[in-house]
């Protein structure tokens, strides 16, 4: 087969892609951790207004295909932009597949880990967060402090579900014209006639990833439940 | 913002949402089919049944839909014997084929796993009256297990489906005119992508707001008397309080 030589040809473009897969992945995670925090707290708080907003953004997400929101980002985000750009006549914003990639898939994401992380918070007994206040210790330090410790071991099950779920997302930026792992294999595969092989390679890859996440996944859950006596 | 190139092509955007349909519903109507012996397989404890079940599962569930169906349609449909086959038989030479396979395959993986966790979590008494009863294995699994494990299975097959419907917008990638694809030639046609976009996505919406509702109404009429059997028994024994 000498289809393999020209994987073996390619490998530091695909390697290359590969890398930007991750950085995507690890941004958009980024994102999505810091919006799913916000919605989270936003559900569990008093204000109407809060709930919901935080309502109407889990149920938007949960009905549009994640790619119809990349490209209503990219194509649609772009043209928006500089609508808004040429009334305050500002200069042209070039919204890149980059941004417009890890945007969409952190705002997707952010709201899949708000309903985790509502459910991780709740399983917190608020008698650990009123002592918290009872030491003098600020609102935002009860948080970082008591409530986000004590609630990342429930939370850890649903957020790794989460993004074993957002790594495979990421194939999509591929379509917005990013240079990932995706594209590079299919202009190899394109400009060698051996599309298989290195579609195979990327499947290959996306399963290593997955696999490697899953182990550093259990370990964390090990750690974080390191206090928990389990039956 | 100008909705008017829309309403002018909605039919280009009924054509997609058949192509979506039939997509969606055939790869589901397939895939549930191949399931249900694939997860009875994979509860098995013989390693030689169930590993190969195991690997399918793991290799479909752990890689990109989009990668799976540009490895049928651009791998698979380009390697030689295929090329023969799509001579003789033209309907190979369509998109529509590629994608259904990929999609078939990916929503069999998933459901199979889904299945396997809800026979898993089969009351072991059940199995044991029904034992007791005299039914033989096949019997026992077309009576007891399997209607059960359907019930259980269905909030999680519920998703399965959503996520089906908003994975199979990928197939507009690959030439394919589905919802999306209606959308996208509009949007090229009109440049007016923003609007385009939004409005699929509503369709989208309301879509999988129907579907959950549907769900919804068959968990509580069709399936009411297989209820989970954990929750009416906490019931029972609140009631008397």
């Amino acid at each position: 087969m000498e289809g393999y030589g020209e994987l073996i040809r390619y490998m530091p473009s695909l390697l290359e892609g590969a890398v930007v897969t991750v950085t995507v992945a690890f941004v958009s995670l980024a994102i999505a951790l810091v919006l799913g925090l916000i919605a989270a707290t936003m559900k569990l708080s008093k204000s109407r207004i809060g709930r919901g907003a935080a309502t109407t953004y889990t149920t938007v997400i949960r009905g549009v295909p994640d790619l119809v929101l990349m490209l209503l980002i990219f194509f649609g985000g772009q043209i928006q932009i500089n609508n808004i750009g040429a009334y305050f006549e500002w200069d042209y914003i070039d919204v890149d597949a980059f941004t417009a990639g890890t945007l969409t898939i952190g705002f997707i994401f952010g709201a899949y880990m708000g309903e985790t992380f509502r459910g991780a918070i709740m399983a917190v007994p608020v008698g650990l967060l009123e002592a918290g206040h009872a030491y003098g210790m600020t609102k935002g330090q009860v948080f970082l402090r008591i409530l986000v410790p004590q609630m990342m071991r429930h939370a850890l099950p649903g957020l790794g579900n989460n993004w074993l779920v957002l790594m495979k997302t990421t194939a999509l930026v591929s379509i917005i014209g990013l240079h990932d792992v995706v594209l590079r294999a299919g202009q190899a595969g394109g400009s060698t006639r051996e599309p298989f092989i290195f579609y195979l390679f990327v499947a290959v890859a996306f399963l290593a990833f997955t696999t490697v996440s899953i182990w550093f996944l259990n370990w964390l859950n090990r750690r974080y439940s390191a206090g928990v006596r389990r039956a | 913002m100008d909705f008017t190139p829309i309403f002018e092509n909605y039919q280009l955007y009924l054509e997609g949402f058949w192509t979506t349909a039939k997509l969606v519903s055939w790869a589901l109507a397939i895939g549930f089919v191949m399931s249900v012996p694939l997860a009875i397989m994979r509860t098995s404890k013989n390693p030689l049944i169930n590993g190969p079940v195991w690997a399918f599962t793991y290799f479909f569930r752990g890689t990109p839909l989009l990668v799976q169906m540009f490895l049928m349609y651009y791998g698979l449909g380009q390697q030689q014997f295929m090329i023969e086959l799509s001579q003789t038989y033209e309907f190979l030479q369509d998109a529509y084929w590629y994608a259904l396979a990929a999609f078939t395959l990916n929503t069999a993986a998933y459901t199979t796993e889904i299945i396997r966790g809800a026979i898993e979590g089969t009351p072991y008494g059940e199995v044991e009256a029904a034992r007791a009863c005299g039914m033989s294995r096949s019997l026992t699994y077309r009576r007891v297990i399997l209607p059960s494990a359907f019930r259980r299975a269905l909030p999680a097959y519920s998703n399965e489906v959503i996520f089906m419907l908003h994975g199979s917008a990928i197939a507009s990638v690959i030439t394919i005119v589905d919802l999306l694809g209606a959308a996208r030639i509009v949007a090229s046609r009109y440049y007016n992508p923003f609007e385009a976009f939004i409005a699929v996505g509503f369709f989208y919406f309301c879509i999988t707001f129907a579907l959950i509702g549907g769900f919804k109404w068959l968990e509580n009429r069709w399936f009411a008397h297989l209820r989970p059997r954990e929750q009416t028994a906490t019931k029972r024994v609140r009631q008397p309080a």
